[in-house]
């Protein structure tokens, strides 16, 4: 063990998969809160477009799905916002889209250097310093936003109406929380891939719900499960041989399996201790 | 005392259209300082809409409109003076929030983006349950109370400002007639405590009409103004309500005829 925790390759994936853990809990909290993992899935999916760019123009295809994911999501809000389109067509119509560019750049480029299957489904081990300080960067630019409009952003996904009502800039916040949504996601590419980075920003709020009555709990409760499953899914992914991204989807998996008997056991007691007393008091 | 003497809301010849259809015209009317007026009109009548030019959530095609002496696009920060307990939440029931979590969402606006609630923030939102009285359910998950409490936990959240003005969009729908009039009981109470002017908007007039010191029947446009027994008596009430039974019986036995 101490050996593995000695290569750099090693070290660099534990440090970023910490920072996707901590960046995807505290996103995943507002992503279930306001229900749009839907919005989550879109975004992710339309990142493929903005590597395909960055792979024919020669620049970081990281930093160019950065850019173009975050397009998207103001496009989604904006089509969505305007009341031109529901919210889920305008994702379906733009996410889609996004990834036939994507496919149609790729075969123009005829390079095929490019690791498409790492950005697909993650290589949390091939993890460069350089893809570090980009996630670094993108992990205290989001939580420092997060940190500091968190009481406005609880008041958007619990009552937007009466949040703007109350003079609150809504439209300004709700892009705000797309434009940190679309890099966290950009984030967690490398570490899960495309195809499952919605998963890291679903399971571990919804395991945070199951098991939580108050938000700072369930915020908690979001972000641990995230970090240790990326933990843990990466060195079973070590030991066993098996893709990082899919081993740390799967860890989640069986957490929130458990959340959810947890939570379901927790009720079956709380009815139990009830009942009695409430039969109880119509003899006395 | 000058500021005591204007109109807390001043509403003339206003007019609003949504997408080309006319859903209010001609309305007039302006509401003390102080004084609780009740809004009042049959369903579709736009007794909402007029709510949300109010608050400055939807922009008059006509007419003026001033709150708290300006136009309610131009409040700024005066918008947390202004509360408003909208119609009955569909909210998640598993929400993650206590009662003391939602009545601090009223207090964001005061405090600012960018800041976090400090202990007097803290001790405002508990004096706004204490008044609502829900001090014993503060730290219950908000959708573990009733449908009164929680609409009482909603009127704590609007209170949790500066406010100076209540507005209540069909605040009693669902509760029982007793809740009913506890609730408005309860903004009764508070009105001369708080220094309060309150405006509510029901469908159900009976209950409104034995609180608030003056109602408005609208149904389009203004029907009748003022005090609620006159209002409960006249025939332009009638009239305003008759509009929608007279078409839904014409209806009824000539198949689809259209309203006149």
């Amino acid at each position: 063990m101490t050996e593995l925790l000695s290569y750099g390759f090693m070290q660099r994936a534990l440090v970023a998969g910490m920072l996707v853990g901590l960046l995807c809990g505290v996103l995943g909290f507002f992503v279930i809160l306001k229900r749009m993992s839907f919005v989550g899935v879109g975004i992710s999916h339309s990142a493929f477009g903005g590597i395909a760019v960055g792979v024919l123009l020669g620049i970081e295809p990281l930093l160019a799905a950065a850019v173009f994911a975050t397009l998207v999501a103001w496009g989604i809000g904006w089509l969505s916002r305007s009341g031109r389109l529901h919210e889920d067509t305008s994702i379906g119509i733009l996410f889609s889209s996004a990834m036939a560019l994507g496919v149609a750049l790729i075969s123009l480029s005829r390079t095929y250097q490019v690791d498409l299957f790492g950005y697909l489904f993650g290589n949390i081990l091939s993890v460069s310093p350089s893809d570090l300080w980009l996630l670094a960067g993108i992990a205290f630019v989001v939580l420092s936003l997060i940190a500091l409009l968190f009481k406005e952003f609880l008041f958007l996904a619990f009552d937007e109406e009466v949040a703007r009502a109350s003079g609150l800039p809504v439209s300004a916040l709700w892009f705000l929380l797309l434009t940190c949504l679309a890099l966290s996601v950009v984030a967690a590419i490398r570490v899960v891939g495309i195809i499952l980075v919605e998963a890291l920003l679903v399971i571990p709020a919804a395991i945070g719900y199951q098991l939580a009555r108050g938000y700072r709990t369930m915020l908690c409760v979001s972000v641990l499960s995230a970090v240790a499953a990326v933990i843990a899914g990466l060195f079973i992914s070590y030991f066993f041989n098996i893709a990082a991204g899919a081993t740390i989807v799967l860890t989640l998996t069986v957490l929130f399996f458990l959340a959810l008997l947890t939570a379901r056991a927790r009720r079956v007691v709380a009815v139990r201790t009830v009942v009695p007393a409430a039969r109880v008091r119509p003899v006395a | 005392m000058k500021t005591e003497a204007l109109p807390i809301v001043d509403v003339r010849n206003l007019a609003v259209e949504i997408d080309g259809h006319a859903v209010l015209w001609d309305i007039n009317f302006s509401v003390p300082a102080g004084s609780f007026l009740g809004i009042i009109g049959p369903n579709g009548a736009g007794k909402t809409t007029l709510l949300r030019v109010l608050l400055g959530l939807v922009t008059p095609t006509r007419g003026s409109v001033r709150v708290l002496q300006r136009p309610p696009s131009q409040l700024g920060q005066g918008a947390h003076q202004i509360g408003y307990v909208p119609q009955r939440l569909e909210f998640d029931p598993r929400f993650p929030v206590s009662v003391r979590d939602v009545v601090m969402m009223g207090r964001a606006c005061c405090l600012g983006l960018f800041r976090f609630p400090r202990r007097e923030d803290w001790r405002k939102v508990d004096e706004s349950i204490r008044l609502v009285g829900l001090s014993t359910k503060e730290r219950c998950r908000i959708g573990e109370l009733s449908g009164g409490e929680q609409q009482r936990a909603f009127i704590a959240r609007a209170l949790c400002g500066e406010t100076k003005l209540l507005l209540l969009d069909e605040a009693t729908t669902g509760l029982d007639l007793p809740a009913q009039h506890e609730l408005y009981g309860l903004l009764q109470r508070l009105r001369p405590q708080l220094g309060l002017s309150v405006i509510a908007v029901s469908h159900d007039l009976l209950a409104l009409g034995v609180h608030a010191d003056n109602l408005i029947c609208i149904n389009g446009t203004t029907h009748i103004h003022g005090d609620p027994h006159m209002v409960l008596q006249s025939h332009q009430l009638r009239e305003a309500y008759r509009c929608e039974f007279d078409f839904l019986s014409q209806e009824a036995q000539e198949g689809a005829a259209p309203p006149r």
